[in-house]
């Protein structure tokens, strides 16, 4: 050891453990410092504002209206109400974007690869204008569409059972019976018997080699006996038609057009994105799989499904994963075209009227960190199903 | 006359291909009519196209009007009215910034080319003086747009335009990679402390949108300041802006660092070069290679989310394009205003996709072996 002469300074200084330790204290120390200036400057600032801090806002009414919400809500209720009606307006738009976007940026993926000259070509063009413009931008151009729809009394009728203006698309409404719950429950057990019937079918393959008996039983199962129960209890649903008067739509189910344009912008442009790590997924399956998988016999659908997408889709789940999450961060873009997502009433109108700024981003804050962890957390254990299983 | 030939065996001569398998019609058949669904496809694609090019065609070109005073002017044509964006060109461009001055941006802009050159070209001549130029770019663009020392001041607020998402965009790009490099080094950090920090950091910043910051740095960022200090409007947008592009851009370069054989470190660690010389000199040049296409993917995006300073009242393009919009005397034209500022942030970001896709080519796979 050529150290063992130095003194006690110089050896502590030349051992790497203690320099980190020493790197690590300063570290600790200048984010205290900053965090303690923070938290000091806050509480002086605040007092000379004459703000006091605490929850107690969200007990108060909020006094104004909303114009969209899936729960019901009038300008009597208090804040936490308004971040209730916030939070499931901005999980709709996220519910409501991401099958559609996963859609098409599947379709889109796999039309690129799909060796027709003018579609990948089309394809293509699609995903790299898209991908190019940000979000904003395409949904301001949407909204501007929207806005050239004509008005409520010349509105769109789609076989005079939905509408389509200025305002809003109106759908008719579903109308649930009490025969539904059994409808429902049917639905359940069906389920149950196909996905039975489907994994007993692949063990028994799995043993005896050859295809397994009875495969029909499980798809009628899902089929017909939801069927049955549906005419066993007479259809047990209603529609509520909307209908155009002289200055509204009347019943139904009212969309908005904030909604729609919102909705618009966020599946075209993160379906883009997706396309391309779909397309990315199949191509890092290497050419040999497919010939190995047609040297076995495979049909182009079986090397589809059973040796080209269990291995793609390995490479597509991580990065989906991302594009879900930033669909839903970019649903926030709806405060700027008046769709009252948690951003636009509670960050937004809340935070001007009671001037809670702290507690209120906090809360919006911890709000998204909760969704983006639980889309993770689903997703992981998706990802874990289909990872590659050491034999 | 004619009489069977006969050949030495590999002395005859090389027949063309069947006529089937060569020429435009072996080409349609290959590509376009392959199976019967692919061509289902082309003849549904082709339709699309008859649908949708000639009108859109017609509108942008044929029966445009180009040039203008007010929407009147193109009351005549029954295409798009290009008129508005000749008329207030200025404004996409530099925003409110007085008009006698704008020669200042227009000079700012052709000193960002030069600074720029030797970071992206491969090769220039008198590499040093760029180099020293770009380094004192920051300063003289600053002196330049915001005024001051002979030169008339311009308060920020009325910048705006392209030129103002241009100072956010480079900005935020400049700042963000070397911030972005010290989290991604900290999350792999051995050292407990630091590794929590950055993770925590990281992962708070990418659980939330921008628009959280944006909103944080317009009604909160004050609150943590000693009071009568506070930030303008565009200070607060540039430190929201990086701080959000540093959290994504970490989680690309940490890609990089992971794609290191711990050989690489091991061999640093026995030449006798100490944590930071490792890193400079051996670990980070090899892992910035690999992820440059990821990290240039976060400067477009960090580019396209320079479009949401708005909520916090800066009149970048797109929001200026909007107050575009609102104008009286160009009613009703807000298709046109958002199909060009849409081609120039296209223009930008596309540019930026293929320069990266560029390089990737040229740089060759990166780490020796992994190729």
């Amino acid at each position: 050891m050529a150290t063992t002469t130095a003194t006690g300074i110089s050896r502590i200084w030349r051992d790497a453990r203690w320099r980190g330790r020493a790197f690590q204290a300063l570290v600790a120390l200048a984010v205290a410092l900053l965090l303690y200036g923070i938290v000091s400057n806050t509480i002086t600032n605040l007092n000379a504002l004459g703000v006091s801090t605490g929850f107690d806002f969200l007990g108060q009414p909020a006094g104004f209206d909303i114009s969209f919400s899936l729960i019901s809500y009038t300008p009597t209720d208090t804040h936490f109400r308004v971040l209730l009606v916030g939070m499931s307006n901005t999980l709709l738009v996220a519910a409501l974007g991401i099958p559609a976007a996963m859609f098409l940026g599947l379709v889109m993926g796999i039309l690129r690869l799909s060796g027709n000259w003018l579609v990948v070509r089309l394809a293509a063009t699609y995903i790299e204008i898209v991908r190019n413009i940000p979000v904003l931008l395409q949904i301001f151009f949407w909204q501007s569409l929207v806005f050239l729809l004509p008005t409520v009394r010349n509105s769109i009728s789609i076989g005079d059972m939905a509408y389509l203006n200025k305002r809003a698309l109106t759908l008719p409404e579903l109308q649930f019976e009490p025969g539904m719950w059994i409808v429902a429950l049917v639905v359940v057990i069906s389920t149950v018997i196909a996905v039975g019937m489907a994994r007993w079918r692949k063990r028994a393959q799995e043993r005896n080699g050859a295809p397994a008996p009875f495969g029909l039983v499980g798809p009628l199962a899902l089929i017909a006996l939801p069927l049955i129960a549906v005419f066993a209890t007479g259809v047990p649903w209603t529609y509520d038609f909307p209908e155009l008067g002289r200055f509204n739509v009347t019943g139904g189910v009212q969309i908005p057009d904030t909604l729609v344009a919102l909705w618009l912008g966020l599946v075209i442009y993160t379906g883009a994105f997706i396309a391309e790590v779909v397309r990315a997924g199949i191509q890092s399956v290497t050419k040999g799989q497919r010939e190995a998988a047609g040297a076995l016999g495979l049909t182009r659908n079986q090397t589809m499904s059973l040796v080209i997408l269990p291995q793609a889709l390995r490479v597509i789940i991580p990065p989906t994963t991302s594009q879900f999450l930033n669909l839903t961060k970019n649903s926030s873009l709806a405060v700027f075209v008046g769709y009252p997502d948690i951003v636009a009433v509670f960050a937004g109108t809340s935070l001007n009227q009671t001037g809670q700024a702290l507690e209120i981003i906090m809360i919006s804050m911890l709000f998204y960190l909760a969704v983006s962890l639980s889309i993770s957390i689903l997703m992981n254990w998706y990802n874990r199903a289909t990872a590659l299983v050491g034999r | 006359m004619t009489e069977a030939k006969t050949y030495t065996p590999g002395q005859h001569p090389n027949l063309p291909p069947p006529p089937n398998m060569v020429g435009s019609m072996a080409w349609l058949r290959d590509n376009l009519f392959s199976s019967w669904t692919n061509g289902a496809l082309t003849f549904l694609s082709a339709a699309l196209l008859i649908f949708i090019v000639p009108p859109v065609l017609d509108w942008a070109f044929l029966n445009a009007t180009f040039s203008g005073e007010s929407r009147d002017a193109c009351a005549a044509a029954t295409g798009a009215c290009w008129a508005v964006i000749t008329a207030r060109f200025d404004q996409f461009v530099y925003g409110l910034y007085p008009s006698e001055a704008t020669w200042r941006i227009n000079i700012a802009f052709v000193g960002l080319l030069i600074a720029v050159t030797p970071w992206l070209a491969p090769r220039v001549p008198f590499k040093k003086a760029f180099v020293i130029f770009s380094l004192a770019y920051p300063l003289l663009a600053l002196w330049l747009l915001a005024g001051g020392l002979g030169l008339e001041p311009v308060y920020t607020g009325r910048w705006g335009g392209f030129m103002l998402t241009l100072v956010i965009g480079v900005t935020g790009i400049v700042a963000s990679l070397p911030l972005g490099i010290m989290l991604a080094l900290g999350r792999q950090s051995d050292l407990p402390i630091v590794h929590t920090l950055s993770v925590t950091f990281i992962e708070v910043v990418r659980g939330v949108p921008l628009i959280m910051f944006l909103f944080m740095a317009s009604n909160m960022l004050n609150l943590f300041l000693p009071q009568g200090v506070t930030f303008d409007l565009l200070m607060r947008a540039l430190i929201a802006v990086t701080l959000f592009s540093a959290a994504y851009l970490a989680e690309v370069v940490r890609g990089g660092l992971q794609a290191i054989p711990k050989g690489q470190l091991e061999a640093a660690q026995a030449m006798g070069l100490n944590y930071w010389q490792a890193m400079a000199y051996i670990i980070l040049p090899q892992a910035l290679r690999t992820v440059i296409p990821g990290i240039v993917n976060s400067f477009i995006a960090l580019f396209k989310d320079t479009s949401l300073v708005a909520i916090i009242g800066l009149f970048d393009l797109l929001n200026m394009a909007k107050a575009i919009v609102t104008d009286v005397t160009w009613q009703g034209l807000s298709i046109e205003v958002y199909v060009f500022s849409a081609f120039i942030y296209w223009i930008v970001c596309f540019g930026m996709s293929r320069y990266s896709i560029w390089l990737e080519g040229r740089l060759g796979g990166g780490i020796e072996g992994t190729r």
